[in-house]
């Protein structure tokens, strides 16, 4: 006799609801494996362990001759610099879209619901804006490649556009969530839009306006790094071009660099924030 | 009766000074002539560019393929985000302090493992993986799980050391180990916290996903790069078209679970 037999209560009580959630994981797991070729033996043949293994080994010592340290600084302050432009043309954007797409500032929507035409011009901007922050920046990066040309300009357009879409969103929410009485009653009697901004909204919001767009200026140097790899300039086109290469020691030295980098705008903004609240 | 002025500091326009120089050093220092950009030429370019994207290629055939890539990329993320949960949880234990009298031997340790993995992006991890796993999607599904790891790991740490103690506290003082006290008492208290941080990743590896292929990690991407590298736009416009259903229809599937979970 097993012991759930003599003791009924001590049967798992969930067992039916599991058993079928652990087969259908299974199911769902077993096409998800093949489609993605997940073959962790690869690692172990005889030839990729051989490039592997050179390449690490290739890491230590990291490379630091002077040429090749001066060429990653001034790679690593492009890529602070594109991110950086980028954040800035993204704000230039994301302003004037948020203050067209903002319920707060809509004077019909005082008296219950907004009327028609304010509602589809909002909603057409919202959309926009959907669409500039559904193409992840890279995406848009290979596009602006192909107008612009390689260098900067194609990385620094590509954070523009999909940061003002996530800058547009989230100071939406960051105006409605907040509270509307002031800026309500300066709507009521009389006062402009901008004049509602300026004296209701922004003061009222305008430290956590700040901490967003520094922690989006945060973000963007990590991507700005990233975006290099389709040819935007940075650090990544230089971790590209050392990677075909198979060239480990500059690879490392760019690794070490990039993280250091990541950690201090990391401080940075921290700091920042800490400071606005 | 006085009322104190809001106190200002010097801090604040200090920080408003250097962000400033900063910007102006960028632009001044990148030299990205931005007149170019509204040139005639470049308008033109673009012109011809997005009009172009605008008829997409939606014959049954490439139809299919697309298809085909936009369930690999589901694939890739699921594959991905899974590992990165489980490895996270076996490294979340060594790296948090489970109770006070807790030696932590390995917290250090662990802790900095999670710091690299989550400190290299996706996107970087795929391109070194390329090295040693050659290209396809299961550098891709690696280069998602390492760095997912790094970002579970740590939030998984902070749920285990921020759990209620006093259930675990009753079992050790009953003598129970430690495996048992973590699945008996700890993990049913925080999982539903894993799982909402697991989902939340998901999402965010499905975008990620989308776009490793860019660098030959499979998927979505990898079409893309090879379409528009070919100038084929009408190709390009479709694969486009499905990156973005793919990262709505995501989006609105999270956020009705999460509402689902949340009741």
């Amino acid at each position: 006799m097993t012991l759930s037999s003599t003791h009924p209560q001590l049967r798992d009580p969930a067992w039916r609801s599991r058993l079928s959630l652990g087969i259908l994981g299974i199911i769902l797991l077993v096409p998800a494996l093949i489609s993605t070729e997940f073959k962790p033996w690869i690692f172990f043949e005889p030839d990729n362990v051989k490039v592997t293994l050179k390449f690490l080994a290739d890491f230590f010592p990291p490379n630091t001759k002077p040429d090749f340290l001066k060429l990653v600084a001034i790679e690593a302050w492009r890529t602070v610099a594109i991110a950086t432009t980028g954040t800035f043309l993204a704000l230039v954007l994301a302003i004037p879209l948020t203050l067209l797409s903002t319920r707060v500032l809509s004077i019909s929507a005082l008296t219950g619901r907004m009327a028609k035409l304010p509602f589809i011009v909002r909603q057409i901007i919202r959309f926009g804006l959907i669409l500039m922050r559904s193409i992840p920046e890279l995406v848009w990066a290979l596009v602006f490649v192909r107008v612009v040309g390689l260098g900067p300009a194609a990385g620094i357009l590509a954070i523009a556009l999909t940061y003002a879409g996530m800058l547009g969103k989230i100071y939406g929410e960051i105006l409605e969530s907040g509270n509307q009485e002031a800026s309500r009653a300066l709507l009521r009697n009389g006062a402009g839009r901008l004049q509602t901004f300026f004296y209701a909204v922004l003061p009222q919001n305008a430290s956590e306006l700040t901490s967003y767009t520094v922690y989006r200026w945060e973000c963007a140097i990590r991507s700005s790094a990233v975006l290099g790899f389709v040819g935007a300039g940075g650090l990544g086109q230089q971790m590209d071009n050392s990677m075909k290469m198979f060239n480990g020691s500059e690879v490392a030295t760019i690794l070490i660099v990039f993280m250091v980098l990541v950690a201090m705008a990391d401080r940075f903004s921290a700091q920042l924030r800490k400071l606005i609240s | 009766m006085h009322l104190k002025p809001p106190s200002s500091s010097l801090h604040g326009y200090f920080a408003l000074l250097g962000v400033g120089v900063l910007t102006i050093a960028s632009f001044w220092s990148l030299d990205i002539q931005l007149y170019k950009l509204f040139s005639f030429r470049s308008w033109e370019l673009m012109g011809k560019f997005f009009g172009e994207l605008l008829v997409p290629n939606f014959s049954g055939a490439f139809l299919i393929k697309v298809l085909y890539a936009s369930l690999e990329t589901l694939a890739m993320s699921a594959v991905g985000t899974l590992i990165a949960a489980l490895l996270g949880i076996v490294i979340a234990l060594p790296a948090s302090k489970t109770y006070s009298n807790d030696p932590i031997y390995y917290r250090a340790i662990t802790r900095w493992i999670l710091n690299l993995l989550r400190s290299i992006p996706e996107l970087i991890w795929a391109a070194l993986l390329l090295i040693s796993v050659g290209l396809g999607p299961f550098a891709g599904t690696l280069a998602l799980a390492l760095h997912t790891t790094g970002v579970l790991g740590r939030l998984f740490a902070e749920a285990i050391e921020n759990a209620p103690t006093q259930p675990g506290d009753t079992l050790r003082f009953m003598g129970v180990g430690e495996l048992k006290i973590f699945l008996y008492a700890t993990l049913p208290s925080i999982l539903p916290q894993l799982i909402s941080y697991t989902l939340y990743r998901w999402e965010n590896n499905i975008r990620a996903a989308a776009v490793l292929g860019v660098v030959g990690g499979g998927g979505l991407g990898q079409m893309l790069a090879f379409h528009m590298g070919l100038f084929q736009m009408q190709d390009t416009s479709t694969i486009l078209i499905a990156m973005i259903s793919l990262v709505l229809l995501v989006d609105s599937f999270s956020y009705l679970l999460r509402r689902y979970l949340d009741r």
